[in-house]
């Protein structure tokens, strides 16, 4: 039988502000734990909650960005439950009336096509602290970290309409761009600025009726996310073709062991006993409010695609990848402006640069290699200083903190000599000392010379030290030679 | 010295007739002679308080000292005060020292004011006779065998036995007002949003209020000029200029508009308390004010109503105290769910976790529309019948509770006979709107309190009244029996 994979997002955001949701605590990550947690974050009696402007500022910012209905007047209620790392028992979020209502976001998929993914609608909340289960404390006992406690999160929940693994991760990806582009997250997802919850069902081909769903809560990785859902749309498909029936459940992934599992069914589910938080007052959001936001919001990764096409000729495909994330299309620009050579500054931004920050983890913002130092270094391959294979090697001593270019090519001695006249010389010399290789060049049939010319290239790229610029002694040669025959 | 009214203290220190370290030792002497007969008074700070005194004589030396400088008071236990034991009459903060001051607390500070100590209280707020704290019943100053009335009983029997001339208070249900008028003094709830909520531990968020207990109107006007303030920590907290209270307190009474609700005088009222009232309206038509009766159809579901709303709000509020950060934790516990179940079961008293099941219950998946739901539509209904009633009345007038003070354990087995003690004051809370109760008579030996109603704001109105009222009578200058 075939299947139809129905998936809906939940994408947790933390909002990029430099203090909590309800208190002044520091939000910044990384502290020694609890640090970071006030009287108001570790709910001690008689505390009350001030709600955050730029929270509620930047969760209106993401409903302009998706073209979404923004709240007028949007409540805070109470989700209650006991857990440790949630101070008061309850979380402060919105239910009846969230600040964000429908939207829409455009997902590009990989055959070049596009679809609309809905978003339901999004909502203010605060995160929880941690739980650190083990560690460098006393193993019998737990310890709780509220550092976190009190970030503000906005929670976007996205209608049922992604189909697949990929259309889910594109939109994941989506999401992340807008966040980013607008600056309202830093998008660190290692560092739980992001996590996904993923409601998974599968139905009959072509049937109406929704199968049951399961959710797999806290995925902070778009690997760990495909990888969930693909597992989790096979393990629902060997279920139901074995005649077994679907619990609605949440489960969980562990994206290192690769093992997912229940984490509790819907009958053991929480009653949150929702209501409106008393110690809040409505939040009124005015037009004028509304009207400025708009006014300065920051270039959407759609827009900035279509500029980057339109002002530096790139193709979609590029202008698309190096749109999708800000800091990406930033230094883009900024290398672009240096160098004046968009074609290089994109192919090395995406290349080499984005391959070696992915190997070693860092985000472009962390880059060792500057926007500066990376135009300075295409400036030499655009006037042919440097050879291509020269450039990784410049390079590479960029990242390990050489300096400049510049720097890295008259330390090294690299500059590729391109001086007609010393290049002739070199052939010559070569033509020279080889004349076994002449004749033997001159003996063979006209169809197979070609083949031999790489021995010559390999004694004048040695003579040179790898410094002739190899299109121009390729040229050369050909001409020696032929004048020999 | 303990006679002296708060307004004659701040003329006496003022005028150096008596120095705020003098009238500290007296009042700390008369705690500790007095109070183990009462228990109105859970913690004792005579150190910080003569520290404080002579500091407060060196601003009344220096002149321009605010009104309450060098004023002794009492703070309510549930008002979180900095390096000293808050344990809102619970077992669960019996060890609890707050890091921080309530902005009340704060407020009084910056005046000068000079803090006792911390008067006992129900748990948590939670009960209207006092017989549910920790520390133990208060006893009623004019009758020992009797209850002081609740939630703020230990601020009203102290303010009532001389223990202290003014103490905060907070009401939640007529926790104010109530145990004002069972200890023959006066107390004002102001409008909810006028006194800062932050440091206060919450009961009912949306209900909760703080404010002054003295012995006369006047005297809680001087408080008031103090508590009330504009809190951006407290998201409720209206800003809106605090007037001085005290400029307004000689208007005549002459046209002033009284309504009487019916449904105040029905049956339940004892017949004495209803005589007092009676007698009090007559004495204010007397001075020329005008009697309107009015009615405010909804008032016999605000007791239901309430008890969804404040235990609803209640089980949230007091869903931190698990155990985990500070308070009472259980010994030994085996795994999470046994330290939060027995912490909560060993640190909360009776009432509180009836209080906490029915909140819960009420909030429950499929019971939330059918309470919950329906008595915040109440809450509007009863909103409106004070709106209504307040297009054609300046105040409304009636009694604070049904009787006077009644005996120890005789409710203690019937929490819905508890419950309709406050079945007078609860509508003022649920309409937010400030509510005062002023002695006016005696039943029994035991005092009856006169409830004044205001609209939004008019403090200053119902003060006014009070003290126009007070002019006229002496019920407020009576003293239990070897007091004065």
């Amino acid at each position: 039988m075939n299947w139809d994979t129905v998936i809906g997002l939940e994408i947790h955001v933390q909002l990029a502000t430099k203090t909590k949701i309800f208190s002044g605590a520091s939000t910044a990550y990384g502290a020694e734990p609890n640090t970071q947690a006030c009287a108001i974050d570790l709910a001690m009696p008689g505390t009350l909650p001030v709600l955050n402007k730029q929270a509620v500022n930047y969760a209106i910012m993401f409903g302009l960005a998706i073209d979404a209905e923004i709240g007028q007047v949007s409540a805070f209620e109470r989700k209650n439950y006991f857990y440790p790392d949630l101070p008061k028992g309850y979380q402060t979020t919105q239910l009846e009336k969230p600040i964000v209502g429908p939207g829409n976001v455009e997902i590009q998929l990989g055959d070049g096509s596009t679809k609309n993914i809905r978003i339901h609608h999004a909502h203010l909340e605060e995160d929880a602290g941690k739980s650190l289960h083990e560690g460098s404390f006393n193993s019998r006992f737990s310890g709780i970290d509220l550092n976190r406690a009190g970030t503000p999160l906005i929670e976007i929940v996205s209608e049922p309409d992604m189909t697949n693994a990929e259309e889910a991760i594109a939109f994941a990806k989506k999401i992340h761009s807008i966040v980013t582009s607008i600056g309202i997250c830093d998008g660190e997802m290692s560092q739980g600025s992001m996590r996904f919850d993923v409601n998974v069902s599968i139905k009959p081909s072509g049937s109406e009726t929704l199968g049951t769903r399961t959710e797999t809560k806290n995925l902070n990785s778009f690997k760990f996310m495909e990888e969930a859902i693909k597992r989790e749309v096979a393990r629902q498909i060997d279920v139901l073709e074995d005649g077994g029936s679907i619990v609605q459940e949440t489960r969980l992934y562990n994206g290192e062991t690769k093992v997912a599992r229940s984490m509790r069914s819907k009958e053991e589910a929480n009653d949150y006993r929702y209501f409106p938080c008393p110690d809040l007052l409505p939040v009124v959001v005015s037009d004028e409010q509304v009207a400025e936001l708009r006014r300065n919001l920051p270039e959407l990764p759609d827009a900035r695609q279509a500029r980057f096409v339109e002002q530096y000729s790139l193709s979609e495909y590029d202008a698309g990848i190096l749109s999708s994330d800000a800091a990406m299309a930033n230094y883009f620009e900024a290398v672009t402006t240096v160098c004046s050579n968009a074609k290089l500054a994109a192919n090395w931004t995406m290349g080499e640069l984005s391959a070696r920050l992915n190997n070693e983890d860092l985000g472009i913002a962390n880059s060792p290699v500057s926007a500066e130092q990376l135009a300075g270094l295409i400036v030499r391959i655009a006037d042919n200083s440097i050879s291509g294979k020269m450039a990784k090697e410049v390079f590479e001593a960029i990242w390990a903190g050489e300096g400049s270019a510049d720097e890295v090519i008259d330390a090294r001695g690299l500059k590729q000599v391109s001086d007609s006249g010393a290049l002739e010389q070199m052939v010559v010399d070569v033509l020279a000392a080889n004349q076994a290789m002449v004749d033997d060049y001159i003996n063979t049939d006209e169809a197979k010379r070609k083949k031999k010319l790489g021995g010559f290239m390999g004694q004048i790229m040695k003579a040179s030290k790898g410094q002739a610029n190899p299109q121009q002694v390729n040229q050369i040669l050909a001409k020696k030679l032929n004048e020999l025959l | 010295m303990h006679n002296l009214t708060i307004a004659e203290l701040v003329k006496g220190l003022q005028n150096k007739e008596f120095t705020s370290v003098e009238l500290t030792q007296h009042f700390l002497n008369r705690i500790a002679n007095l109070d183990p007969a009462y228990n109105a008074v859970i913690t004792v700070t005579a150190e910080q308080a003569l520290q404080a005194a002579a500091a407060a004589d060196q601003r009344l030396a220096a002149g321009n000292a605010p009104d309450l400088c060098g004023v002794p008071i009492l703070h309510k236990d549930i008002f979180c005060t900095e390096g000293v034991r808050t344990s809102c009459g619970s077992k669960m903060l019996d060890n609890f020292i707050p890091p921080y001051n309530a902005t009340v607390v704060e407020n009084f500070e910056q005046a000068g004011a000079v803090v006792l100590g911390k008067t006992n209280m129900d748990e948590f707020a939670m009960g209207s006779s006092n017989e549910t704290s920790f520390y133990g019943p208060v006893k009623n100053p004019w009758a020992t065998d009797s209850v002081p009335g609740g939630s703020s009983g230990g601020s009203a029997a102290a303010v009532a036995a001389r223990l202290a001339p003014g103490a905060t208070a907070t009401d939640t249900g007529g926790s104010i007002r109530q145990p004002a008028a069972l200890c023959g003094i006066s107390g004002i709830k102001p409008t909810y949003g006028r006194v800062s909520r932050w440091g206060m531990i919450a009961f009912a968020s949306s209900l909760d209020q703080g404010g002054p207990m003295a012995r006369t109107a006047e005297d809680c006007a001087l408080l008031l000029n103090c508590m009330a303030s504009y809190d951006d920590k407290d998201s409720t907290c209206i800003d809106r200029e605090v007037p001085d209270y005290t400029a307004g307190l000689n208007r005549s009474v002459k046209g002033l508009r009284i309504g009487v609700p019916k449904e105040y005088f029905s049956a339940g009222l004892h017949q004495g308390t209803e005589q007092a009232v009676r007698a009090a309206l007559a004495k204010l038509e007397e001075q020329g004010a005008e009697l309107i009766e009015i009615s405010l159809p909804n008032s016999a579901l605000s007791v239901p109503a309430y008890y969804v709303i404040a235990p609803a709000e209640a089980s949230a509020n007091l869903s931190r105290f698990d155990g985990a950060r500070y308070g009472y934790r259980c010994e030994d516990p085996k795994d999470l769910e046994d330290m939060y179940c027995r912490s909560r079961a060993e640190g909360f008293g009776e009432e509180v976790q009836r209080r906490i099941l029915i909140g819960t219950y009420c909030l429950s998946a499929g019971y939330y529309d059918a309470y919950y739901g329906k008595s915040q539509q109440v809450r509007q209904l009863i909103q409106q019948d004070f709106v209504n009633a307040f297009e054609n009345v300046d105040l409304i007038m009636g009694p604070t509770c049904p009787s006077p003070a009644f005996k120890f354990g005789s409710k203690g087995d019937d929490p819905v006979a508890m419950y309709l003690e406050d079945i007078y004051t609860i509508a003022t809370n649920l309409a937010g709107l400030p509510g005062m109760s002023i002695p006016c008579g005696m039943v029994e030996d035991k005092p009856v309190g006169l409830q004044i109603i205001g609209n939004y704001f008019d403090e200053a109105g119902i003060l006014n009244a009070a003290h126009q009222y007070q002019q006229a009578t002496d019920w407020h200058v009576q003293a239990p029996e070897g007091i004065a």
